[in-house]
Order: structure tokens, then C-alpha cells, then sequence
């Protein structure tokens, strides 16, 4: 049995097999529909989130399986004070997978080291985001053939923004990655982003405040929304969240296939008349998520179609 | 000043001047009742200053504690009077229930029966990162 804690525990690989995986589930959906006839995944849901869940509810129908969903902790026995050991290893006894978000950090590691089902972290915190990595991945791999001698740019909030220390990490055992990292000084990525992932593997990069001036070297454009949640002063939150907003007067020196990504949801971030530009491909990304999410589902039921 | 040598018990030498009360502290020497000198800014040849911990009785500590604070630090085991064993120590790779994580989000901080564990993620710089949610150590 395994889990998706962090993108790592996943090799590249690993890695690979899913992408070809969802890649034959887009060109065959039909030979998929029944695969999880009769299996459960259990929704955790300890903090709000519209996309995640039911992009992982949504593949878990598309497989023909069930879903028990629990979508806030108010609605939990966790208002009640209930442990997420104690939680977790309730729901094992009705469900075959356990996909979890939570607020704090290193909680779906707690459940899985509780349960005997796999566990796959769907958000803790401002420290990882597997899954959406995979969808990350999988759309740069879809747009631009191969994950290869691409320049990334990361802009926005790198400092609390999980999906964007998943890629990194992710991205970082790729070769000819060069990473751009183009934040606010406040939320420059953390330094262990920096010394254990990118110096670690040799991976070049530079970090900027300036978005225009390396547009032009871009070929993927990761956007990041300043997520209030993560800010405890209201004040600082309020300071930095219109730090860098994509309008199409931006894009003028961009490359002409450059990729646009954005974890969603967006709040002002993206001008919404890049909606229509080619190069955005942040609504192909919810799609990808999900065909992912389906390719993890099976891979952790080890279900073979 | 004269503090008197012990009879069956331990000696934590070679601790950088200034650590002495936070081993004392890690070790929860505070809780026992036997003789206990904790020597600060001892000259030293090799350190400079350095701090001194007197044990008189025979108790069992943790000893990736002292090799967390710095792994320098050596232990003489002393029975009748005399040394009878010397130890000197490693940087432990884990850390178990040693210090508590910082990070407000982390889920050690909310859910307080679990264990507290780090591990070395970068022997050259000493380097500790929280098991769960991979802050480092402070």
C-alpha cells in the first residue's frame, strides 16, 4: 500500500506511468468508467476548497466508483475535538482511499501513518500540494511534448504558495529546467527551496521583483494568488495582494508558445481577457487535475485496466 | 571556586560556554535531587570557555540530546571516584520528543499527543526539519 504525501514519494518513473495513464484515459474513457466498481474514496475535507474535492470526487465517479465526502471541519467530528488519527482511522473502516486537506502541515502524514488505506494529501497548510503538481506536470507535458530545457517562472506569493514548492521540487529532477522566480521580497520562496532543492540539484535560477523584464525567456509562466488565509495581519495581506497582476499588455514581449499556469482559484491576478489568449492554460489544468487524479486513484487501489 | 569531585555519576564536558543551562533544561535535571554543579566559562584550551556539568548519581539521559546541541561534547562516566568510560557522541539523525516544532501551522502544535520528531536533513549544517511539516529546527 502507498500514499501521495509529498510529490516526491513519487519517482519520475512513477511519475511518467501516470501521465500515460490519464493521457489513455482522455483517448479512452470508456474502458475506464468501471474500474473502481465498488470502491470508496472518502473526501476529507478539514478547510474549504471547491476544485480539489470535486475534482477528486468527480474521478472517482469517472472510475465508477463512490464518494463519501466530509467538505468543512464544522460538518466533522473534528469540531468536536476529534484527532486526525482518530478521524482518519474512523473513515478507513468505510472507505478504500482517503484523499485529505487540511489546515495544518504534516496532517495527512498523521493519517497515513494511522491507517492501513493509502492516503493522498490534498493540501496541508502552505507546505504541499502533490496533486496539484501532478496537474502541473501534466499540462506543461501536454503543451510542450516533453518536461525538458524549459525556462519556469514562478510569480505571486512563492513563499506560501505549496503548489509552487511542489513543482519546484518536482521540476527539479528534469534536466534543462532553468527556474525564474519572480516575487514580492516579502514572499520569496523559503530558503530551504533554495539550499536543499535548487543548489542541492544544481538547477540554475534567479529571483527577481521584476516580472517584465524576464517575460521575454519564459517558456511556462506558474501565476500565484496571495492567499489571505496564510497571512496572519490582515495589514501585510492587504500590502501585497495586488503585487503582480498578468494583463495582456504584459504578454507583449512573451514568447509566442508560452504556457500560462495557475493553480487556481484566481482573484485578480490574471486579467480575465487572457482568458481567450492561447497561451492560457489554466482551464485546461482543472481538466488535467482530474485525469490525474483518476491515473493516482488507480495506481493506489492497484486497480489494472 | 572549589566544587567538590563525585563519587558515581557523570561529567558532561566540552559543552560550548553558554549551552550548559540549555542542557540542563533538555535533560530535566531540574526534576532530580541528587548534587548537581553546573559550570559556566571554564578556560579551556581547546574551546576557550566552556561549560561544565556535574552529575552526582546515577541516572540515564538521552544522549542524542547532547549530540544535538553539539556533538564536541563528551561524557565521562564516573564510578567510586574514578572515570571508568569516556563517550563521545554523533549529531543523531533523529530526533525523538528532543524540541517541539515552531511552525504555528504545523499539526504538533494543535494535536499535543504526538510525538515531537526531527531529523538531520543536512549533517553539515546541522540542519533539523520537522518530521510532519518539514520546518526547520530553531
Amino acid at each position: 500500500m502507498r500514499n501521495l504525501i509529498d510529490i516526491l514519494d513519487l519517482s519520475v518513473e512513477e511519475l511518467d506511468e501516470l501521465m500515460a495513464t490519464a493521457s489513455d484515459i482522455i483517448e479512452h474513457p470508456a474502458r475506464y468508467s468501471e474500474a473502481c466498481r465498488g470502491k470508496k474514496l472518502a473526501t476529507l475535507f478539514f478547510e474549504p476548497s471547491t476544485r480539489t474535492r470535486l475534482s477528486f470526487e468527480a474521478a472517482m465517479y469517472e472510475l465508477g466508483g463512490n464518494v463519501l465526502s466530509m467538505a468543512s471541519a464544522n460538518s466533522s467530528s473534528a469540531a468536536k475535538g476529534e484527532s486526525v488519527a482518530d478521524t482518519a482511522k474512523t473513515v478507513s473502516c468505510y472507505a478504500d482511499v482517503i484523499a485529505m486537506r487540511h489546515p495544518k502541515e504534516g496532517a495527512p502524514l498523521v493519517a497515513s501513518l494511522n491507517v492501513s488505506i493509502p492516503v493522498i494529501n490534498a493540501g496541508d497548510g502552505g507546505h504541499n500540494h502533490p496533486t496539484q503538481t501532478l496537474a502541473d506536470l501534466f499540462t506543461i507535458k501536454r503543451e510542450k511534448g516533453e518536461i525538458r530545457d524549459l525556462t519556469v517562472g514562478f510569480c505571486g506569493d512563492l513563499k506560501f504558495g505549496r503548489t509552487v514548492h511542489s513543482l519546484i521540487s518536482a521540476l527539479a529532477r528534469y534536466t534543462g529546467i532553468k527556474i525564474v522566480l519572480i516575487s514580492p521580497v516579502e514572499l520569496t520562496v523559503p530558503s530551504y527551496i533554495m539550499t536543499d532543492v535548487l543548489e542541492k540539484n544544481n538547477i540554475p535560477y534567479e529571483q527577481t521583483t521584476d516580472l517584465l523584464s524576464v517575460m521575454p525567456k519564459l517558456d511556462i509562466l506558474y501565476m500565484t494568488r496571495v492567499q489571505k488565509e496564510r497571512f496572519f495581519n490582515e495589514e501585510d495581506y492587504l500590502r501585497l495582494k495586488d503585487s503582480y497582476i498578468l494583463t495582456p499588455d504584459k504578454l507583449k514581449t512573451a514568447k509566442k508558445d508560452l504556457s500560462i499556469l495557475h493553480p487556481l482559484p484566481r482573484v485578480n491576478e490574471i486579467a480575465v481577457a487572457i482568458d481567450d489568449d492561447p497561451r492560457a492554460c489554466y482551464f485546461k489544468q482543472v481538466l488535467n487535475a482530474k485525469y490525474m487524479r483518476m491515473a493516482l486513484i488507480l495506481k493506489l487501489l492497484e486497480v489494472k485496466v | 571556586m572549589n566544587i567538590d569531585s563525585i563519587k558515581n555519576g557523570f561529567v558532561i564536558d566540552h559543552i560550548p560556554a553558554g549551552c550548559g543551562m540549555e542542557i540542563y533544561q533538555l535533560l530535566g535535571l531540574d526534576d532530580l535531587d541528587c548534587s548537581i554543579a553546573l559550570i559556566k566559562n571554564v578556560g579551556s584550551r581547546k574551546m576557550g570557555k566552556k561549560d561544565i556539568i556535574k552529575i552526582d548519581c546515577d541516572i540515564t539521559f538521552n544522549m542524542d540530546i547532547l549530540g544535538y546541541v553539539d556533538p564536541g561534547i563528551t561524557v565521562n562516566v564516573v564510578r567510586e571516584g574514578k572515570i571508568v568510560e569516556k563517550k563521545t557522541l554523533d549529531l543523531p539523525k533523529k530526533l525523538v520528543n528532543v524540541i517541539q516544532c515552531k511552525n504555528p501551522r504545523c499539526i504538533t502544535t494543535t494535536e499535543q499527543e504526538l510525538t515531537h520528531i526531527f531529523r538531520l536533513t543536512d549533517p553539515e549544517k546541522r540542519v533539523y526539519r520537522c518530521f510532519y511539516c518539514e520546518a526547520k529546527a530553531k
